[in-house]
């Protein structure tokens, strides 16, 4: 089974509320160095076998049809999960 | 007498108050259902407000793929009249029959309130039977009521009158929802679709509407639906 991260970032131009929002917590809680936040969406797709180049181009074109929308939001990674292992490891905690 | 489809997704509210105010403006209702690829040969549509599909990935987006959107995508283009209010406009937005898109209130709050309008085009199949520049009152509620586009189209549908309605702002103050350019609803060029955050069916008989203190009798959202039933007729 393989795997294809998508990420969708709300574009820099419009207001982002929830990023706000967050960025109000931090500072509340002791993480004081963080200017700002910007808060989007990482979705995992699944595909039965391995992740070709097909399947990402099928990935990128379900991204802009509908994992995202191009008036407010912007794709900023179609990726194989694997290619994604460092991230994982950090969010982790083990790095 | 105008037969009015009012659509039903899973997670509508305001369905059964669309389809109430079809019928106080002197309308039939038709009840169409999300899952049907069938508009019942129906000579309009309202798109109810409410959290269709819960609000997930974006207000409106699962929604814009139902069974019943086909034909009603072709419909709308063609010319019949469509309605979207509240997550009915979300959905007209995501479905690119209206241009934009809405996003939640910069102030991050929900917002209900009786809100004042102004009619800004009075020429489409929804508002013909208001004055141009008019003010009414009609309940808003929501919590991702932002309308944005960017400055190109915003600019586009200024010069083009299809700003239907506006917010009215107290000098000084804000819009209820960080709207661009106060923007409360927006018309297609056909003037066929209209969308707005707004509930004109909230506001369709008196005692029921908003508060006898804004000054209105609280019926300000019924010409919308006698707007499009008038048009049928003539």
């Amino acid at each position: 089974m393989g795997r294809v991260v998508v990420e969708v970032m709300p574009k820099p131009e419009i207001l982002d509320p929830q990023g706000k929002a967050v960025a109000g917590a931090l500072p509340r809680l002791g993480f004081g160095r963080f200017t700002g936040v910007r808060q989007g969406k990482r979705f995992e797709l699944e595909v039965e076998g391995e992740v070709t180049p097909e399947v990402l181009e099928e990935a990128a074109r379900a991204a802009e049809v509908l994992l995202s929308n191009p008036v407010i939001e912007d794709v900023v990674r179609v990726a194989p999960v694997e290619a994604d292992a460092a991230t994982t490891t950090l969010a982790g905690g083990t790095a | 007498m105008g037969r009015v489809g009012v659509v039903t997704f899973p997670g509508s509210l305001d369905d059964g108050d669309a389809a109430r105010a079809v019928r106080l403006a002197g309308g039939e209702p038709v009840r169409l259902w999300h899952g049907d690829a069938d508009l019942k040969g129906v000579d309009a549509v309202v798109l109810p407000g409410g959290f269709s599909y819960g609000d997930y990935l974006r207000c409106g987006a699962i929604a814009r793929f139902a069974p019943v959107m086909e034909p009603l995508v072709d419909a709308a283009r063609g010319g019949l009249p469509v309605l979207g209010i509240c997550n009915g406009f979300q959905v007209l937005c995501e479905a690119h029959l209206l241009p934009g898109a809405l996003v939640r209130n910069d102030h991050r709050t929900f917002v209900c309130t009786d809100q004042r309008l102004r009619v800004e085009n009075a020429a489409t199949a929804w508002t013909h039977e208001y004055a141009s520049g008019e003010e009414v009152v009609v309940p808003l509620k929501n919590g991702e009521g932002g309308y944005l586009a960017d400055e190109a189209t915003l600019d586009r549908l200024e010069g083009e009158g299809l700003v239907a309605l506006r917010y009215v702002v107290p000098e000084g103050g804000r819009n209820p929802n960080g709207s661009a350019r106060d923007i409360a609803g927006v018309a297609n060029a056909a003037g066929n679709v209209v969308g707005l955050m707004p509930h004109p069916e909230h506001a369709v008989e008196a005692g029921y509407g908003p508060d006898p203190r804004t000054g209105t009798a609280g019926t300000d959202g019924l010409r919308f639906f006698s707007s499009v039933l008038r048009q049928l007729v003539s």
